[in-house]
């Protein structure tokens, strides 16, 4: 049995599947039934000054796609809106009912030096284990010059980052947001002040959709709408880049990253970790099934690692990064061509109008004894898997990667102007 | 063999109770929800160039009518059904869509059974229409141009209303008090509940410029010569008004009726006033026959007997048709073919069938000694339908197997006389007589457009 157990940042958890800081643990209540769950930590759901910040009425968005619900969840929940004092004594309750379990506390005060030393104290008197400062909510907090609004500056991010390493001795992670060009700038700055950890993603800015009737975009609170934080399968692609980004970057490696961003699954997790992240943050996907599906993310991860030989945790993290490169590393002998199992067609043609329409012509149609044929032409193909793509049955294309004979990059390539000599 | 003690037919009406009889004959299948129309709608794979539009008869773009409905585009889709099929909404109910476009549905290829619900998913958008929409097809402007439309049935109705969009006036003639042909009384009545047949003739014949002019009976009431003179064209869709007889001794004793005129009365009536057998024996294999069968078990008969001289193989009505009859408690009897009816004093008892086989040359082979009797109260022949040329006889208008003869234009062998549906050669299916009678219908407008029409 692979080892799951994790250390992230010195902060310990039986298995890597944290929940993020959201509103599934902003109560004990929560956060218990997380634990009873098999959930290795929590983020708890980010605390603020007093008096708590009011919270809408009418809080999700949902993306669904040709039936299946919350492909993407937009948010406008804004952080937690109970009293600090509640939140700090469940915290420290729950932290000694559960010992072995990671609890780390979400946090964001004005960006204000004396803010972040008041409440410093009062969340290492819980006992939990870290904290994350949440530099990256998108949406109400920002139009009060805090969350992403910090995370968007990187001397921001550095400031705070260096209030909180002086006047706590708890592990500091920096909750870093998406909605920003270059994700290495904020990274480097959590680094530069003295941050234990980073985690990401945080919620992409987002208008989920729009009322037709209402011509409001939703959801609609009163009349109107606003723009909120996106999450859910969607992010997941937005979130395995900028992870890998900073994995790969050398003046960030050995950052620990804790990933997030659309993991629903055993073996999302996995790609997770694969690309660098070290501990996993989850929201969405339990927000849409309960806490229960932390079993088969447990237990796939678990058997998926047996399968592979990946021992441990820290032997899983990372694993991709090597061969995460720029585009002008990829060889551009490499040749891959469609390849169609004439026994598994169904005959729907998908591939072939997508090919016709839209790419390189290279799926020809026939009417062969009452049925239509479609049929790959190789030297049309030029290998962009669209077709394997479209196909609704599994492994019925498959793309057949050709003999190479040698290796050429861009940066070598007689087509490029700036090509460096041989 | 003969039975014992001579059997006092037991034919009445009203086994049934009133409430009985409602149920029995209420939809079939009753229509989907919106929700699950969705969800259906959603499994498609909307392919290209699809095979299940390949198959219907009328090419409606399957495809792309079940995407319109997944994206809540309900008018979109029931438009794509209408103006390929603008009876739609009866071939939704009536087609026999597992030999059709739900057979080459992809998804059957993937796993059996798994077909995409068309019929339903089509039944569910002209649904729509016909409540929230009406006639969505606008006539163009009118040409002046007169055609007589003969049999209100699918073909017939299909032609005149592509017709009437296209700006002629068309009176359209059948010989029943109702417009609807097939659809009003020869389908079972549980394929088209709640009166739909009529239903679906109104919102059709919203359209405009038909007039629906029954009990006019061609060879009585007018002549194809009287039609020709007095109009622009004329669209023949008469349907095959002849049964085939079994060519037994007793065929015509009292009991002894057409599955055919059974079912017509049976649509034509109050169920509680059509008298139906305890024992009753349907003899043929096609769906007139499923249809009788089971509709005498649904009137309250007790045993019904579908008796078919071949096997599953060769029987017209389909394996769903013939597991609808057995679900419906009729019991199929194969490879028995009829060799008398047995009759007491001229009283029917029942039928009696010799046993066969398919010979080593694949013709079927009765042995007249072998044979078996079934008592019945009444036996309901479905042993095929024909074309009965005499209404035309006397025209110019060649018959050719036994069907009126067209080219690929629809067009009789009488200058400006067209047909289409059961009466010409080819698939006996709704479906494909609308298609007939919509391309027809093209074909005459196409004639009527030239400089020198008549």
């Amino acid at each position: 049995m692979a080892d799951l157990r994790t250390i992230f940042a010195g902060i310990k958890s039986p298995n890597p599947f944290w929940l993020a800081s959201a509103p599934p643990t902003d109560k004990a209540y929560n956060v218990r039934r997380a634990f009873d769950a098999g959930w290795g930590g929590v983020v708890w759901k980010t605390l603020g000054e007093d008096p708590p910040v009011v919270n809408v009425s009418s809080r999700y968005g949902a993306l669904n796609y040709n039936g299946n619900r919350l492909m993407g969840l937009n948010n406008i929940e804004l952080i937690s809106d109970r009293p600090l004092a509640v939140n700090l004594a469940e915290i420290k309750q729950v932290k000694r009912d559960y010992p072995d379990r990671a609890v780390i506390v979400s946090l964001m005060v004005p960006c204000v030096e004396e803010s972040w030393k008041a409440i410093l104290p009062l969340v290492e008197e819980t006992g939990a284990d870290g904290i994350e400062l949440n530099f990256g909510c998108p949406h109400g907090m920002s139009e009060r010059n805090m969350g992403a609004a910090v995370g968007q500056v990187p001397e921001y991010v550095e400031m705070v980052t260096r209030w909180c390493k002086q006047y706590t001795r708890m592990p500091v992670i920096v909750k870093l947001t998406p909605n920003i060009t270059n994700i290495i700038m904020p990274a480097l700055a959590a680094k530069r002040g003295g941050a234990d950890a980073v985690s990401l993603i945080n919620t992409v800015q987002s208008v989920i959709g729009v009322d037709l009737d209402l011509m409001a975009p939703m959801p609609v609170v009163g009349g109107k709408g606003t723009h909120g934080g996106y999450c859910g399968p969607a992010v997941k692609p937005i979130a395995l880049r900028m992870i890998g980004d900073i994995a790969r970057h050398p003046d960030l490696a050995g950052l620990p990253i804790s990933g997030m961003g659309g993991i629903g699954s055993w073996r999302d997790a996995a790609e997770f970790l694969a690309m660098g992240a070290s501990s996993l943050q989850v929201c969405t996907a339990a927000m849409h099934y309960g806490f229960r599906i932390v079993d088969d993310m447990i237990d796939g991860l678990s058997g998926w690692m047996d399968q592979k030989n990946y021992a441990d945790i820290p032997s899983l993290s990372g694993q991709a990064i090597p061969r995460f490169v720029n585009w002008g590393e990829l060889n551009l002998k490499f040749k891959t061509i469609a390849d169609i199992d004439q026994d598994a067609c169904i005959g729907c043609g998908l591939c072939h109008i997508a090919c016709e329409d839209t790419s390189h012509q290279a799926i020809s149609k026939s009417y062969i004894n009452g049925k239509n044929v479609y049929e790959v032409i190789d030297e049309e193909c030029v290998g962009c898997n669209l077709c394997a793509h479209v196909c609704p049955i599994d492994d019925c294309i498959t793309m057949q990667p050709q003999p190479v004979e040698g290796e050429l990059t861009w940066p070598e390539h007689p087509n490029n102007p700036n090509r460096v000599a041989a | 063999m003969e039975a014992a003690v001579m059997r006092i037919p037991d034919t009445i009406c009203g086994r049934l109770s009133e409430g009985e009889l409602a149920s029995n004959f209420a939809d079939a299948h009753p229509p989907l929800t919106h929700a699950q129309a969705v969800i259906e709608a959603e499994r498609c794979f909307y392919c290209y160039d699809a095979p299940c539009v390949q198959a219907c008869p009328t090419e409606i773009n399957i495809p792309k009518f079940i995407k319109a409905i997944a994206t809540n585009n309900m008018q979109g889709s029931a438009r794509t059904i209408l103006e390929s099929n603008i009876l739609g909404g009866a071939c939704a109910r009536v087609c026999p869509t597992e030999i059709l476009c739900e057979q080459k549905c992809v998804h059957t290829l993937r796993e059996a059974g798994q077909a995409i619900r068309i019929g339903a998913l089509q039944r569910h958008a002209t649904d729509w229409q016909m409540e929230h929409g009406g006639q969505p097809f606008t006539r163009a402007a009118a040409t002046g141009k007169r055609i007589a439309v003969v049999g209100a049935g699918p073909a017939g109705l299909a032609c005149a209303h592509r017709l009437a969009m296209h700006g002629h006036d068309i009176d359209l003639l059948d010989s029943h008090t109702l417009p609807g042909g097939l659809n009003e009384y020869g389908v079972a009545a549980y394929k088209l509940a709640d009166d739909f047949a009529q239903k679906e003739v109104d919102f059709l014949m919203a359209i405009g410029g038909i007039t629906f002019k029954g009990q006019r009976s061609l060879g009585r009431d007018f002549t194809v010569a009287q039609l020709r003179k007095d109009y622009d064209a004329v669209f023949l869709a008469v349907g095959l008004a002849g049964v085939r007889a079994m060519g037994v001794e007793d065929e015509q004793i009292e009991g002894v009726i057409d599955a055919v005129s059974f079912i017509e009365t049976l649509r034509s009536q109050d169920k509680r006033n059509v008298a139906v057998g305890r024992k009753v024996v349907v003899i043929g294999g096609g769906n007139t026959a499923v249809d009788a069968a089971v509709q005498a078990r649904r009137l309250g008969a007790e045993d019904v007997f579908l008796v078919y001289r071949r096997g599953h193989e060769q029987m017209s009505a389909t394996s769903v048709e013939r597991e609808w009859a057995q679900t419906n408690g009729v019991t199929v009897k194969l490879w028995a073919s009829p060799v008398r009816i047995v009759s007491e004093n001229g009283v029917l008892q029942g039928v009696e069938f010799a046993r066969g086989t398919m010979g080593a040359d694949g013709k079927t082979l009765y042995d007249p000694e072998d044979s078996f009797i079934i008592e019945a109260d009444m036996v309901l022949k479905a042993v095929g339908q024909t074309f009965l040329p005499a209404p035309i006889e006397g025209e110019t208008i060649a018959v050719s197997g036994g069907r009126i003869l067209v080219d690929e234009n629809y067009h009789t062998t009488m200058q400006g006389v067209f047909a289409g549906g059961d009466c010409t050669a080819g698939e006996d299916l709704t479906v494909a007589a609308v298609r007939d009678g919509r391309d027809a219908a093209e074909a005459i407008h196409r004639m009527l457009s030239q400089p020198s029409a008549r």
